[in-house]
């Protein structure tokens, strides 16, 4: 058996060309959002929440991956991991993402009107739960709460880097074990109180796990592109197909799942057929939102579907890349279908929308070059990266 | 049983190491060889040069099968052979479809997956392979790892394979030959030993289930749960003088709210004495169209017109617009409601008195809107 010689310091900066595309996308969509808080707050701040789970569904998605390779031991992510440790790092950032919401929450959410919630019978019984400080506090708790063991996660893997101690692989399975509970509660209590929230008087016992199946499925479509970008570029010691076809595998496991937790909420409120619970539905069924909800399933499910069905499809890397891009594009019309129909009847859709990819494309990029400019690119220190290297099917 | 021609050369390994090199060293030099072990070995099929398996095309053709007779047989089901409504949906509710359509997929695509690999791989239902019943065999199943050239193989002479696996560091060498089956051997499942083996275990699991059906469920304690100490209809008990466990009611009297009908069987003298008991109030009438919409209208169709759903497979609901009915007398109406009438059956243990009376003003505001006079429009 060959093996792949482990590179003994890996660290290569961004070129500047990218790192300024960054920075430009990230200018003009902060230029964008400033000209959409002026002209209407009250749309720029359900733009400004699709952003929020947009880029809390990253990073949290990509401490979710770290978390699973710890815990499952697994050998073929090894020598990408650090990429996606790179991309946690999008973690500090959230509550600055989700700053300029904590003032517009009169604008998006019915139940801070004191005065609707007291005549409402159904919203004065959710104001255990459903009040601005508890509201506030759980942002900045969830957010505290994955910095925590985003700082953890990185700082264990980082300093084996340095002395190469197989303890730190251990205590980071042990701390992968410690996150997972914790990550599904916090995940839940986004989505609810970012996504669900919007509509008060609705509720989906699965509107948690629907919003982590395209949590996950975002995470690895951002790994999976980020990987095979700097495997092309030479960033990377060679990675045969085989470890990419992981990658592909999930993404192709997570899109299914994605359209199966979809089709279960829906199922079960088309067959209840429930007034107060179909509402949902119809709302994103008529004033033009069939077309949007109509392309979801295409855009989201069945293109993807049939893409990476073949096995050659989750191990090429030109249809790899076209895929994840394809897929976080998904992950945005998903989230603006999910959220915008709470803005208004109909659908909007103009500039101001556009200032979400260009925030979220210039902070993926800026963070990635700016953790790439001090770390390492593969966990050199790790006893797994040997075999991952030679990972074969 | 006796020995054959010349199978093939067998070669056992220490290590997976050891016998990933040798499946790729082999590969070079022959095309008709296979390598066994005790569990799947990563990179196998790159070492021995193996395209891409096909397995994976039966199975998408297998699950499409699954699919497509799923939703083939809730479509003829729900749309020719036994349309039912369910709930208020369409007939054809696609979305319904989807979790049985998605299970047979699975299961067809796994099930006739795994059937087509022993088929056409294993070549069932032929189990008799040289290989079997070899300490070879036993070897690479337990804790070895091996390689066997067939003598079919173009490039194959004994002792050069031989050599070729001494060199790549065998631990054993074995020559394994065709089994050729002796004409007297009879199969051994017509072996009587087994046949009554078989003929037992069937009567022990008769007449086990026969007992565990028949005698043990009603033995103590499987019996303590319909044991209870109450009287049950239609049954005697010593606590009563006469003996009888059920009590007539008091002689002359009836229980409140169960007078009987009067007018059981005329439906003309119901019509002539009785008279209805409400008042035509807002309330009434939205009660009276509550209970209609409920129990009425699935024949007699939410507006009375025998439009409903159920038109053309039974004897068709008559409408209630007609002259006969709108000159019925309300006692008529009532006594309909309450008797039955032809395939109409009886709604007195469903619908109330008062909630009778209240969909017989329903019928007539019905009516009325259906024939409204000059003087309603003004």
């Amino acid at each position: 058996m060959s093996t792949t010689a482990i590179p003994e310091n890996v660290k290569r900066p961004m070129p500047p060309s990218v790192v300024h595309l960054g920075w430009f996308l990230l200018a003009g969509g902060l230029i964008v959002f400033l000209g959409a808080y002026v002209t209407d707050a009250r749309r720029a701040a359900f733009d400004n929440v699709i952003l929020l789970l947009f880029l809390a569904s990253l990073a949290a998605g990509s401490l979710f991956l770290v978390a699973l390779e710890h815990l499952a031991g697994a050998v073929w992510s090894t020598p990408m991991r650090r990429l996606i440790e790179f991309l946690a790092g999008l973690t500090p950032l959230l509550p600055l993402v989700g700053l300029p919401l904590l003032f517009h929450l009169h604008d998006l959410f019915h139940w801070t009107h004191a005065e609707v919630v007291a005549g409402d019978q159904i919203l004065q019984g959710k104001t255990a739960y459903l009040n601005v400080p508890f509201f506030v506090l759980r942002f900045f708790a969830v957010c505290l709460t994955w910095l925590l063991f985003f700082w953890l996660f990185t700082r264990n893997s980082l300093k084996q880097d340095r002395t190469g101690d197989q303890k730190l692989t251990t205590r980071n399975a042990r701390l992968a074990a410690a996150f997972l509970p914790v990550f599904a509660i916090t995940l839940t209590v986004t989505a609810v109180d970012w996504g669900m929230s919007l509509e008060p008087h609705w509720f989906s016992t699965i509107f948690g796990v629907y919003y982590f199946a395209g949590t996950a499925l975002a995470a690895v479509a951002l790994a999976t592109l980020v990987v095979v970008y700097l495997l092309d570029a030479g960033y990377l010691p060679p990675l045969r197909g085989d470890n990419l076809y992981s990658l592909g595998a999930l993404m192709f496991a997570f899109v299914n799942f994605w359209a199966y937790i979809a089709f279960s909420q829906f199922l079960l409120l088309w067959y209840a057929n429930l007034p107060e619970e179909t509402f949902w539905f119809m709302h994103r069924w008529e004033h033009g939102w069939q077309v949007v909800s109509i392309s979801l399933i295409v855009v989201h499910f069945a293109v993807p579907y049939f893409a990476l069905l073949p096995q050659e499809a989750k191990m090429d890397r030109k249809r790899l890349k076209i895929m994840a891009i394809w897929i976080l594009a998904a992950r945005l019309v998903d989230l603006y279908w999910l959220i915008m129909p709470s803005f208004g009847d109909s659908v909007t859709l103009g500039w101001q929308e556009l200032g979400i990819p260009l925030v979220a494309t210039g902070l993926v990029i800026v963070v990635l070059a700016w953790k790439m400019q001090r770390h390492n690119l593969v966990p050199v220190g790790d006893p797994k990266l040997s075999r991952g290297l030679d990972f074969r099917l | 049983m006796t020995k054959g021609p010349l199978y093939a050369i067998t070669a056992l390994f220490d290590t997976p190491d050891a016998v990933m090199h040798a499946a790729g060293e082999t590969a070079k030099v022959f095309t008709h060889y296979d390598v066994n072990t005790p569990y799947p070995l990563h990179g196998m099929d790159h070492a021995m040069r193996l395209r891409p398996s096909r397995m994976g095309f039966f199975a998408l053709a297998f699950g499409l099968l699954g699919t497509v007779s799923a939703v083939g047989l809730m479509t003829w089901v729900t749309l020719v052979e036994y349309p039912m409504v369910i709930g208020g949906k369409p007939f054809w509710s696609w979305p319904a479809f989807v979790p049985i359509a998605f299970e047979l997929t699975v299961l067809l695509a796994s099930v006739l997956s795994v059937v087509a690999m022993i088929v056409i791989y294993f070549k069932f239902p032929n189990n008799r392979h040289p290989l079997h019943d070899t300490m070879y065999m036993r070897r690479v199943s337990s804790d070895m790892f091996g390689v066997y050239v067939k003598a079919e193989d173009p490039a194959f002479d004994e002792q050069k394979v031989r050599g070729h696996f001494a060199r790549l560091g065998a631990t054993q060498i074995d020559a394994v030959y065709f089994i050729v089956p002796e004409e007297t051997e009879r199969p051994k499942i017509f072996e009587p030993k087994f046949l009554g083996v078989l003929a037992v275990t069937a009567i022990v699991a008769m007449g086990a289930t026969y007992v565990t059906y028949n005698k043990l469920l009603y033995m103590v304690p499987f019996n303590w749960m319909s044991d209870q100490a109450k009287l049950k209809a239609q049954k005697p008990s010593d606590l009563f003088g006469n003996g009888i466990g059920m009590r007539p009611p008091v002689e002359g009297t009836v229980a409140r709210g169960f007078l009987p009908y009067p007018f059981k069987g005329k439906p003309d003298d119901a019509g002539k004495y009785l008279l209805n008991p409400l008042l035509p109030t807002a309330a009434v009438l939205e009660r009276g169209k509550s209970k209609f919409l409920t129990y009425c209208s699935p024949c007699h169709g939410n507006f009375g017109s025998g439009d409903s759903r159920l038109a053309g497979q039974f004897p068709s609901p008559p409408t209630l617009h007609s002259d006969k009915v709108r000159n019925w007398p309300d006692g008529n109406l009532y006594h309909v409601i309450t008797e039955g009438q032809n395939v109409m059956p009886s709604y007195a243990t469903q619908i109330s008195r008062e909630d009778r009376w209240a969909i017989v003003h329903y019928v007539r505001v019905l009516e009325r809107a259906h024939n409204a006079k000059e003087s309603d429009l003004r």
